[in-house]
């Protein structure tokens, strides 16, 4: 049954260590240019993972994720900017502040469900921006001119460019973020969370304390999304209100969706698809308007849509769901449905998680 | 434009060239990444999408700018390859953005790319990567700063130099000030609240009420009731058109009478002038250095003539009244002056040399009277502007064209 056997996450963990050192012979292939971009994505990744603890494992929806991410990438661009902290020291802090934040944000939002947690999270995320504009703050935060900050050096003089140790900064920290998040899922309270998103009341009746699962679980997600926006702030070394809109929070959610909703291998694409679809889609439309000549003025995020719904009519349980489904179909195992294929999918990266 | 002109001293060129011998000619030209024999790229961003999409219109008029040169020949004969992406006026994407422009596509540089949180994201990196970022679309005053970012250089008079302007103005003609502020909250308005400040120096008292709105808020109504209540005689609007409408008929309406100040950024007659009510704004001072399409006063000028004739045939479909597209159509102007004077010696260095090499340059639909001014210590090409009052229907110059002195 596993499709994504130990063997694959060590080929694409040894990769991912290789590939970056290529490039001295392939200087073309791997550029700095494209360390950076796989950089994105994997800061990118971990915001998405983030939100799937939430919503993918725990059933509570969040339209305000981009909120978290400003705070901790504001918390990281302070500590470096006023208090000369260095960059990786940063992480434990964003992290720490993301979670009270997070935990204290679960707090009312116990009392809302489904549609109106999504609309209150969505308030948050209109509010930070603006908040960070605030005057009292602005000593602290730079107000809209944000704060300008420097890339993150590399240590022990390791023959490495910038980009590079950038790349394995983040790729460290995700793993052990990815490694962190499958084994809170093995455990006791991973099955306290999921079983919460499938059947609230059954659990409450089985003796789980909702409230507190609920709440730390919140706490534990804004945490993943505040280390994302700290890695963010020391990768584009800026920071400014508006870095970080409201699309923003849409966009790890559509990451989110597309990736598979209650995957961890999903929320990995879902980081992928994040910086590519949105980059292929303007290049699309591009090459719609000048090499084939149409003269349609599709925008991007037109091409962005119609992307999006081809694939969620191809694949309504995102990537990762929708290629589970295609290889046990390749082996002629018994038709999925939709509703199955999700807790397989669920199941699968905690497999690959044992590896470690 | 002289067209055919331009073609013949091309062909002249050519035929010179081949004349001289091939060697010699190839001797002498010089390339970095993004030039060669055939082509010239440059890399822009612009918020096509997002909540500053208005400023769309800027790359999309920029775009035709260049389309029209490669059909008239293009650059000493070099084809203009103009790559702009889509920034949504987020500072981490203009960073993946411009890194694709510089690391990928390896433009030659990159000119206007527009927004103030934008540029300051790739403000230090195409300074280490020494790549041109020329006449960026932004009003904040940190742009030329030749000794520190010997790469970047601005384009329009910046918002803090204009509103030093207004105050010294105000301080030399108003009896007893008392002043009113409105302002966006944002980099924008607070740029030129900085500079009213500094304008009006010990004078800083006079401002007896300063009140600022966001770009969400749906009206300026209250603020305005505010500013009124305060007892001020000058009422200062840092606005964007939207915004400067509102409150100036407001201000008529509830029948507060001050004299008004407006900023540049606001300064059309369509968008904002007259839904405002004509008469609710006569007498408003503002300082312009470029022509208002929508002000009748310019419509026989030959500059203006040209820019509508062009605009219908090579930018079809874009709007006649839109302030924006005459500001993209005069900075194209200058980027292409500026590639033409680097000849065939097209290296960054020299770019920029030839960008900071201007002298007394006339651009096509700056104020009669102001031109691009560039040296290597002075990184402002426009720096001068002319105070004008609103008269019936339409802008009246008036005092001579002044000279800001920001740096």
């Amino acid at each position: 049954m596993p499709a994504f056997p130990k063997k694959w996450l060590i080929v694409l963990l040894v990769l991912g260590v290789v590939v970056p050192l290529l490039q001295p012979v392939l200087p073309n292939l791997v550029s700095d240019y494209r360390l950076f971009l796989v950089s994105t994505m994997m800061i990118a990744a971990i915001a998405v993972l983030g939100l799937n603890l939430l919503t993918g494992f725990n059933g509570q929806i969040s339209l305000g994720h981009g909120a978290f991410y400003a705070v901790g990438a504001y918390i990281a661009a302070i500590l470096m900017d006023q208090a000369n902290f260095p960059y990786w020291a940063t992480l434990p802090f964003a992290a720490v502040l993301c979670f009270i934040v997070g935990y204290l944000f679960g707090l009312p939002a116990l009392k809302l469900e489904g549609h109106y947690l999504a609309l209150a999270t969505f308030a948050l995320a209109l509010a930070v921006p603006q908040i960070l504009k605030y005057k009292w703050l602005e000593g602290l935060t730079g107000g809209v001119q944000g704060i300008v900050l420097n890339k993150p050096e590399v240590p022990f003089g390791l023959p490495l460019s910038e980009d590079q140790w950038l790349y394995y900064y983040c790729f460290i920290v995700m793993v052990f973020l990815y490694w962190a998040a499958s084994n809170i899922l093995k455990s006791r309270s991973g099955r306290a969370m999921m079983a919460i998103r499938d059947y609230h009341i059954a659990a409450d009746t089985m003796g789980i304390d909702t409230a507190l699962y609920k709440t730390v679980t919140f706490g534990i997600s804004a945490a993943y999304t505040g280390i994302a926006g700290a890695l963010s702030a020391s990768a584009i070394a800026f920071v400014a209100p508006d870095s970080f809109n409201f699309f923003l929070s849409i966009k790890f959610l559509i990451g989110l969706v597309v990736g598979g909703v209650g995957s961890l291998a999903g929320s990995l694409i879902g980081g992928v698809f994040y910086v590519l679809v949105d980059n292929s889609a303007q290049a699309l439309s591009t090459f719609v308007k000048n090499d084939l000549g149409l003269q349609f003025d599709l925008s991007a995020y037109t091409v962005f849509g119609i992307l999006l719904i081809v694939l969620m009519y191809l694949m309504p349980m995102g990537i990762a769901g929708g290629v589970y489904a295609l290889i046990r179909s390749f082996r002629r195992a018994a038709p999925v449905s939709p509703e199955r294929s999700a807790p397989a999918a669920t199941r699968k990266p905690a497999q690959a998680g044992e590896s470690h | 434009m002289n067209k055919t002109s331009r073609r013949t001293f091309v062909a002249g060129v050519s035929a010179a060239a081949l004349l001289t011998g091939r060697s010699v000619a190839f001797a002498q030209k010089k390339y970095d990444d993004g030039a060669s024999d055939t082509e010239i790229k440059i890399g822009h961003t612009n918020p096509y999408s997002g909540p500053a999409s208005a400023y769309g219109v800027i790359g999309k008029t920029i775009q035709a700018y260049w389309k029209s040169v490669n059909e008239a020949g293009g650059i000493n004969g070099r084809k203009v390859n103009f790559i702009t992406y889509d920034d949504g006026y987020s500072p981490p994407k203009t960073v993946e953005l411009v890194r694709q422009l510089v690391e990928q596509d390896k433009v030659l540089c990159t000119f206007n790319t527009l927004g103030t949180p934008t540029n300051t994201a790739i403000h230090k990196y195409m300074n280490q990567k020494k790549v041109p970022m020329l006449f960026v679309a932004t009003g904040a005053s940190k742009w030329g700063k030749p000794k520190e970012f010997p790469w970047t250089m601005g384009y329009q008079p910046d918002y803090h130099t204009e509103a030093v302007i207004y105050a010294k103005h105000l301080l030399a003609n108003v009896k007893d000030a008392k002043i009113a502020v409105l302002m966006q909250n944002d980099d924008y308005g607070k740029d030129y609240w900085e500079g009213f400040k500094e304008g009006l120096g010990k004078e800083g008292n006079r401002v007896v009420k300063h009140v600022s709105y966001e770009v969400t808020d749906p009206t300026v109504d209250s603020q305005v009731i505010q500013l009124k209540d305060s007892g001020a005689n000058v009422f200062f609007n840092i606005a964007t058109p939207k915004f400067a409408a509102q409150a100036m008929r407001k201000a008529g309406d509830i029948g507060w009478k001050p004299v008004i100040y407006l900023n540049n950024v606001s300064s059309s007659v369509a968008s904002t002038m007259k839904p405002a009510g004509f008469d609710n704004v006569q007498g408003v001072i503002t300082a312009q250095y470029l022509m208002d399409p929508t002000d009748k006063q310019w419509a026989d000028h030959p500059d203006m003539k040209m820019w509508t004739e062009w605009m219908k045939k090579s930018n079809p479909g874009a709007s006649l009244d839109d302030a924006s597209n005459v500001f993209a159509y005069s900075v194209s102007f200058l980027m292409h002056e500026t590639l033409k004077k680097c000849g065939d010696n097209l290296t960054r260095e020299n770019l920029m040399k030839q960008a900071a090499n201007h002298q007394k340059l006339k651009v096509p639909l700056l104020l009669p009277g102001i031109t691009v001014n560039t040296s290597p210590t002075d990184y402002y090409p426009v720096q001068a502007v002319q105070l004008s009052r609103f008269k019936g229907e339409t802008w009246e110059l008036f005092g001579d064209v002044m000279h800001a002195e920001s740096t």
